[in-house]
């Protein structure tokens, strides 16, 4: 890492003298990055970073090996050329996101790590390529992604479409795995900052604190990296590297309680400068609700405003533009203040989703998940995918789907059952949600009994089960944007639209928590303590009846009649 | 005349032979200094082994020396860190993203900067000594590997609850000083260390240095066989322990060492006496060749890098050069426009059909299952039904 700092700290250098000769060259990659501060009507601040850098290269040439690596980091490169990934997706979060308190994340990711790839179909083993990719990402993100193996890897049949360009949807090539377990924390956040084109020297990443980012209700950090398109034309791609952060700042802990939010009281830093190899550096400051100014004042005020079709809705932002100097005022430091004056009503999300474990025992349960559709009219469709380890032995006969109280059968289910120690369960099921309306999922199952050497370290803490997750086509207020080449905030443009009336989600549940019947591990001790005792005693008493004999001795007799029968002895006269 | 000219020439080549030896002198000298401490790199194995919140104090203690080691040159590719439980970011802390050593929040060790690379259900006894003897998977990346090599010197800190001869990790299991010893030697035979200093902070901590065989090893441990390590000192607002007391006042010392410094392993084996520690730290020095007042502190917790000043130029290639190299060779022929794939293509799933599985032939179970059927039927019925079979 070392290196890297230094080398691109040469190439900046040079920069200003090559400028003149090479005018007219430009260059293959760029960078921007965006924050985006959206207030929450219970108080709570949500903020939202991307930074994303494009390069106009090719990773899966099989000739020529990329080797000149300016503002994409060499190690996300190497490992993309090296294991021939079309797609990368994988998040670290702390914390569950609540949509009904907070509505839909611009990124969604669920508790955990997540990790899925596409790998290019030239790939002949994609199980060894996705062991290596996990086992180098752990050492690049310094997480136990290592314990991504076969028993919580599955291979989605219908959901986790490529998010890039692309044809070929061979769904033999997407692998995903979870890890409920995971945390996050600086050290996660470290070799990530480091990959930012600026590091945590210079533009917005300088707000990122870990002692303030891991104070908060939900942190979750991500990289995704696909193919996009290069141009307006769109004849060939480009890699797109974006790095997300995503943080909700409580009222409570991070806010003492007062319902007014500043960068400084965010952050514990304010804004000095753009990064300066970044072409664009923006804040946005959603201001929907407030367009009279009589729901929360911002300060500095500015004058320029932009809309964005984000999430169905149409919302108006405030811009604050950290290229133009003119931003940061007198004080040449900006500082966002917004202090909140009424109070006011979110609408409801349009989807939401919950589950969670019935029963009790440690034998049988049963698992509900909750799909909650709001919209008044409209029935539109979702895709649950379902991944639940081996030792939780589902009973899909005992599958039910009701919505409304009647039965509501799914146009697709796909099913692989689980192999013990092997692979987990796997069920994909297309359910039509009528509207206005919950549809509940329950299947049964019963608890298996690990083997001794299979229990974590502290296994009365209990077992995680990896989040459910549901995509579905939610229809939208207003028209989306369907023209994906254009210059849009990168916010708006993280999922890409194919149709106008409908916007595509993806909502994670909550993972669960489920206790497994633990034996007392001292009983391997105990068990040998009782059973050498018992082989001592039992075979011990058997040798000596067996073997014992018993002869007759006689008392020893006192002195006199010794030293008599000594005398006798010479004399030859029988002893007393 | 000639005699003249000859005495000041002569005269001259005795004091052109007369510099040349000063000078292959003041090189000799230089060179001897340079390979004084016998070592070219440093590397450091931090491990904490003990899981659960009221364990605190050990993973402030590998912080501790993590920050030290960190702050005199030893950089994070050369170290590797294993905590066996997350407290910075545990939900019963109170102040998230810190693990502090001093009461009253002093000083925050876990820091901005810290890389973790085993950490939780990674540190374990296999993992332990696999990273010691080198004989890891082929697939381990490189921040998880110690690559020392002969001219390396090693740091070892272990952590943890103890007892005599046994050092617990994560309260499932347990390493023994026999198989520390025999990991060192292994280690000796490969030739992957040069010198090796073992500090290790538990109950009974010399116990774990008293098997050790192979040479060039200096062990320092926190209390004797008999005796427990204690802690240090409590803070209220966080609830628990913050510091063990042997590795307090050891990162007391280390805080007044900068890379320059002279201590040497003398004054190392003065910290925390009996009085301040209420244990007898303890040292074993027998297997070292070098005598310890001769080796510096920074030989092992610094990484003190020899640095040769050269006057010469060094041409860089200009970075205009390569933006034109690749334009010109990428000469792509348009074809027609790409567009992203359908994200939730519901007419497509609905009519896709199911994977084709390959045809396996049925295994011994089902082969099984069918021969006991056919034999029950044929011994009931008799063989002679056969011929209505084939």
């Amino acid at each position: 890492m070392i290196f890297l700092k230094s080398s691109i700290s040469t190439r900046w250098f040079w920069a200003p003298s090559a400028a003149p000769s090479s005018a007219a060259v430009s260059l293959p990659d760029s960078c921007e990055e965006e924050l985006l501060i959206r207030p929450l009507h219970s108080g709570d601040i949500y903020a939202s970073f991307q930074f994303r850098t494009l390069w106009d290269t090719d990773f899966l040439h099989q000739g020529k090996k990329v080797s000149h690596y300016r503002l994409f980091p060499k190690s996300l490169g190497q490992v993309l050329s090296k294991f021939s990934v079309r797609e990368l997706h994988i998040s670290f979060t702390q914390g569950y996101w609540r949509t009904m308190q907070w509505g839909q994340p611009i990124v969604p990711s669920p508790p955990g790590a997540e990790l899925w790839v596409w790998f290019h179909n030239t790939v002949a083993d994609v199980d060894g390529n996705w062991k290596e990719l996990t086992n180098v990402l752990s050492g690049i993100f310094c997480a136990s992604l290592n314990f991504i193996d076969s028993t919580n890897t599955v291979q989605p049949s219908a959901s986790f479409k490529p998010l890039g360009l692309g044809n070929a949807t061979d769904h033999r090539f997407l692998r995903y795995a979870t890890l409920p377990r995971e945390i996050v924390c600086t050290e996660n956040l470290t070799p990530w900052k480091k990959l930012l084109p600026c590091g945590s020297k210079a533009g917005l990443a300088v707000l990122m604190k870990s002692e303030k980012l891991f104070h908060s209700s939900f942190h979750s950090q991500a990289v995704h990296i696909r193919p996009v398109c290069k141009d307006w034309q769109c004849s060939s791609t480009a890699w797109e590297l974006r790095q997300t952060l995503n943080v909700v700042f409580d009222l409570y802990t991070s806010g003492q309680g007062k319902k007014e939010w500043s960068l400084f009281k965010m952050f514990s830093r304010t804004l000095t400068e753009a990064c300066p190899l970044a072409s664009s550096s923006k804040v946005y400051v959603d201001v929907t609700d407030n367009p009279e100014g009589e729901l929360f004042d911002l300060s500095p005020a500015t004058s320029v405003l932009n809309t964005a079709v984000v999430l169905g809705d149409r919302r108006t932002y405030s811009v604050y533009d950290l290229t133009q100097k003119e931003t940061f005022g007198q004080l040449r430091s900006l500082n966002l203040v917004l202090r909140w004056k009424g109070e006011s009503d979110m609408l409801r999300p349009l989807l939401h989703a919950e589950r969670y474990v019935a029963g009790f025992g440690l034998q049988t349960g049963e698992i509900h998940t909750l799909i909650y559709n709001n919209h008044p009219y409209r029935a539109f469709p979702v895709l649950l995918l379902d991944s639940v380890p081996w030792y939780l032995r589902l009973y899909i006969h005992t599958l039910t789907v009701t919505s409304k109280t009647r039965e509501n059968k799914p146009s697709y289910i796909h099913y692989q059952p689980s192999k013990d120690r092997l692979r987990p369960h796997l069920l994909e099921m297309l359910v039509q949600l009528p509207p206005h309306s919950v549809t509940e999922v329950t299947v049964q199952f019963e608890r298996a009994l690990l083997k001794w050497t299979e229990y974590t370290p502290d296994p009365n803490h209990g077992f995680y089960v990896g989040s459910s997750v549901i995509s579905a086509l939610v229809p939208s207020v207003v028209a989306m944007d369907t023209n994906n080449t254009q210059e849009r905030p990168l916010f708006s443009s993280f999922f890409p639209t194919k149709e106008e009336s409908s916007y595509f989600v993806r909502v994670y549940t909550e993972p669960l928590l489920v206790n497994l019947p633990t034996p007392d591990f001292s009983m391997p001790y105990n068990v040998i303590c009782l059973t050498c005792t018992v082989v001592a005693v039992g075979y011990g008493s058997f040798y000596n009846l067996l073997t014992r004999t018993f002869q007759v001795e006689e008392p020893s007799q006192p002195l006199a009649k010794r030293l008599a029968n000594v005398i006798r002895r010479i004399r030859g006269v029988p002893l007393l | 005349m000639a005699n003249f000219i000859f005495l000041p020439i002569l005269a001259l080549i005795n004091l052109l032979f007369l510099l040349t030896t000063v000078h292959s002198n003041s090189f000799e000298t230089k060179a001897t200094q340079f390979f004084n401490s016998g070592h070219t790199n440093n590397w450091a194995v931090l491990v904490c082994t003990s899981r659960f919140w009221f364990n605190y104090r050990h993973v402030a203690n590998v912080l501790s020396v993590y920050r030290s080691v960190k702050r005199l040159g030893i950089p994070d590719s050369h170290i590797v860190l294993m905590l066996a439980d997350d407290m910075a970011c545990n939900h019963r802390n109170p102040k998230p993203a810190t693990v502090f050593s001093h009461k009253n929040m002093e000083l925050n060790v876990y820091g901005d900067d810290v890389e973790v690379d085993y950490r939780g259900y990674e540190v374990t006894v296999e993992n332990f000594l696999r990273v010691l003897t080198g004989r890891l998977p082929p697939s381990t990346p490189r921040s998880k590997r110690l690559l020392s090599d002969d001219r390396s010197n090693i740091l070892i800190y272990l952590t943890g609850h103890g007892g005599n001869g046994f050092l617990k990790f994560q309260d499932s299991e347990e390493i023994s000083n026999v198989e520390l010893a025999d990991a060192f030697e292994q280690m000796w035979q490969k030739r992957r260390y040069n010198e090796l200093l073992f500090i290790i902070d538990t109950c009974q901590g010399a116990s774990m240095y008293e098997r050790f065989y192979s040479p060039n090893i200096m062990a320092l441990a926190s209390s004797q066989v008999g005796e427990d390590s204690l802690s240090h000192q409590p803070d209220l607002a966080i609830g628990v322990h913050l510091m063990d007391r042997y590795t307090f006042y050891l990162l007391e010392f280390l805080e007044d060492i900068h890379p320059a410094s002279q201590a040497n392993m003398n004054d190392l084996f003065k910290v925390c006496p009996k009085s301040q520690c209420v244990s007898t730290p303890g040292h074993r020095t027998d297997l070292f060749l070098r005598d310890p007042r001769s080796v510096l502190i920074t030989d092992f917790f610094g990484s003190v890098r020899k640095v040769e000043i050269t006057r010469e130029a060094v041409n860089l290639t200009s970075a205009a050069e390569q933006p034109v190299e690749a334009t010109s060779i990428r000469k792509e022929p348009k074809s027609e426009p790409l567009s992203y794939v359908d994200q939730l293509p519901v007419a497509e799933i609905i009519h896709q059909k199911p994977k084709q599985k390959d045809w396996h032939p049925p295994d011994g179970f089902i082969l099984g299952l069918w021969t006991l059927i056919l034999l029950v039927f044929f011994k009931t019925y008799g063989i002679k039904h056969l011929k209505h079979i084939f």
